[in-house]
């Protein structure tokens, strides 16, 4: 019944919930602040809390393993791990407030804060966009 | 139109398609947690929706949805997961609703417009409970998941559309209109 609709409609649709996907995704990338503080927790539950300007590196012991954490220039990142698919390690360096690095296996989850200051996020707002 | 003994079809179908998105429902539950973002699902319940949208459609697809929300939610879930999933499952069904009425798109299309808004809806909700600003990289990921999540679920969607009888559903089922 509706063979005669032609795939033009479906390609622009779909082309634009892409494009539209990018331009979120860049504008994220280029709009979220760098946060202060790399918050570690191993099962939900907050074990460390480390300044992102001060060059660290430290074993976090999770569940059944343990991740090497990096900090330094202003960066965070798994450099190693003995979990078997080392995803953590290829997630990368992240730096911006809300990125994170899950270690699946071992339940251990890193994350970017903005800094003790508490939860309240609009508090210090030197950020130049209205986040809602 | 004849309307003789359609009720009693009517509920079975309306009962099978119901029976079928609680089935999948807790299928996906049941699939190890392979994705690493919370949110991100397969949406397979997705497939039985489309089939009502396509066979019977608006009212029945948005009545099914409701139900099957109500229902995983009672099963599985808590009030919190009932919210996200309902925020979701509202705003990509009126999205794929609208879509379709247009007639301009194909169903793998409506399907992945409604999977990324699926995804939105629920970050939306997920704003409002947990105020929180760093949700802006969920938006990304999930904008994306959505978008191949629904793609599989489109393509899977049609060929079902195309190859379930159109006897099953005839009979006073559609929608009127």
């Amino acid at each position: 019944m509706e063979k005669k609709r032609t795939a033009k409609g479906d390609i622009l649709l779909i082309a634009g919930i892409a494009a539209a996907g990018i331009i979120i995704a860049a504008a994220v990338l280029l709009f979220s602040p760098h946060g202060s503080e790399v918050v570690v927790r191993v099962d939900g539950t907050e074990k460390h809390r480390l300044p992102l300007t001060v060059d660290t590196r430290m074993v976090i012991n999770g569940r059944g393993g343990s991740n090497t954490l990096v900090i330094s220039s202003g960066e965070a990142w798994i450099e190693d791990a003995d979990c078997p698919d080392g995803l953590c390690i290829k997630t990368g360096r992240i730096s911006r407030r809300g990125q994170s690095i899950i270690c699946l296996p071992h339940r251990v989850t890193v994350e970017i804060d903005e800094g003790s200051g508490g939860n309240n996020h609009s508090s210090s707002a030197d950020i130049d966009v209205v986040a809602g | 139109m004849k309307r003789n003994g359609s009720a009693a079809k009517k509920a079975a179908v309306y009962g099978m398609l119901a029976a079928m998105a609680i089935v999948l429902s807790w299928l996906e539950s049941q699939i190890p947690a392979f994705f690493a973002f919370p949110g991100m699902k397969l949406g397979l319940t997705n497939i039985v929706v489309l089939i009502a949208l396509y066979k019977l459609g608006p009212k029945s697809a948005m009545g099914l949805n409701i139900l099957r929300i109500a229902a995983v939610s009672l099963l599985f879930g808590g009030f919190s997961a009932f919210l996200y999933s309902l925020a979701g499952g509202m705003l990509s069904s009126v999205i794929m609703i609208l879509l379709k009425k247009t007639g301009r798109f194909g169903i793998v299309a409506v399907s992945i417009a409604g999977g990324v808004s699926h995804n939105i809806g629920q970050i939306i909700v997920a704003m409002i409970v947990m105020n929180t600003a760093a949700i802006g990289w969920y938006i990304a990921v999930l904008w994306f998941s959505g978008l191949a999540s629904g793609a599989l679920i489109g393509l899977l969607g049609s060929l079902l559309v195309r190859r379930l009888p159109d006897s099953l559903f005839r009979g006073g089922l559609r929608d009127a209109g």
